[in-house]
């Protein structure tokens, strides 16, 4: 069995985020002025060979902190299965 | 003296920068793959532009893994002149060599245009043949070129004197219009604290004939000659292990 990591890659609050307010401006133009602000981030669904949820995580940090997000704009959140 | 250029796979200003140091610039010049382990005997290294690893998960992210790269990290920490222009300068960022990170062009745009940057500095091997406060006519060519740094770092970056190009007016005033990507103290190009790692997003490979709309871009290769010349900055080879 396979355990599955999933990674949320953020940019940080205090970074703006260019793409993440064109999406809200769309909306904005097709009447959702209810949506006040966009961020767009990442997301990964990692399959790890491993049983172990501890060892999933611990992996998936790893990685995430390697190459997934760049810690100078961005921070990331783990979830596993 | 010679040029080493850095050819990742989706590297596309490899061969500009190839034609500008060997056939303008009049230098030796070689091609180093991706995977090489060995600089060839380069006197200074030019990490070019292009979409390397077709900017997936971002842009440099994954070229800075690449096993050339452990050459090119041993080199700078060496002292040897390295020039990362555009997706050469977000690789640089990526792999550490340069602090900071670059984010999507403000305007969301990808910017093909002709913009003016300022010499700030000229203590580095890539501008010492430059004038400080030399306007710069030199061609941007980006959609991740907006550079951003924590204010704590961008007041170590400006007290250590690492600006070396700023975004200005044709008259060389820093104003928002001049800036084309939204870049923080319309910073074009850096250096490392050492000042021999230089990256900048303006392409001066395509700025070295004025049949070509400029020949602006021309002294930032010759500086690199005239520091490897002068003895001002150089690589000694590795120790012998």
């Amino acid at each position: 069995m396979k355990v599955r990591a999933r990674v949320f890659v953020t940019l940080k609050p205090s970074v703006f985020d260019p793409q993440g307010k064109t999406i809200a401006d769309a909306l904005h133009s097709l009447g959702y002025g209810g949506v006040e602000d966009v961020r767009q981030g990442k997301y990964f669904e990692l399959d790890l060979a491993t049983q172990e949820a501890a060892h999933a995580r611990k992996l998936a940090a790893e990685v995430a902190d390697k190459l997934l997000a760049n810690p100078v704009i961005e921070s990331y959140r783990i979830e596993v299965e | 003296m010679k040029f080493g250029i850095v050819v990742f796979p989706g590297s596309n200003c490899d061969h500009d920068a190839y034609h500008a140091a060997k056939h303008v610039v009049g230098q030796d010049a070689e091609f180093l793959w991706h995977k090489d382990t060995d600089l060839k005997g380069a006197d200074a290294l030019i990490l070019p532009g292009g979409f390397s690893y077709g900017d997936y998960l971002r842009t440099g992210a994954i070229a800075r893994f690449s096993p050339i790269m452990r050459e090119v990290q041993s080199f700078a920490a060496r002292g040897g002149p390295v020039l990362g222009v555009c997706n050469g300068f977000q690789i640089l960022l990526e792999a550490g060599l340069i602090p900071g990170a670059m984010l999507r062009n403000r305007g969301v745009k990808f910017v093909c245009a002709h913009v003016h940057i300022r010499v700030e500095q000229t203590d580095t091997p890539f501008t010492c043949a430059a004038r400080k406060g030399q306007v710069l006519r030199i061609p941007i060519a980006h959609g991740e070129g907006n550079y951003f740094a924590t204010p704590d770092a961008l007041a170590k970056l400006e007290a250590n004197r690492q600006v070396i190009f700023r975004y200005t007016t044709a008259g060389g005033d820093v104003t928002d219009e001049a800036n084309p990507n939204g870049s923080a103290a319309n910073i074009a190009g850096l250096c490392n604290e050492a000042r021999n790692v230089v990256g900048l997003m303006p392409h001066p490979e395509r700025a070295c004939e004025s049949t070509l709309g400029s020949a602006d871009g021309l002294v930032i290769l010759e500086s690199a000659v005239h520091a490897i010349r002068g003895g001002l900055f150089s690589a000694p080879e590795k120790a012998a292990v």
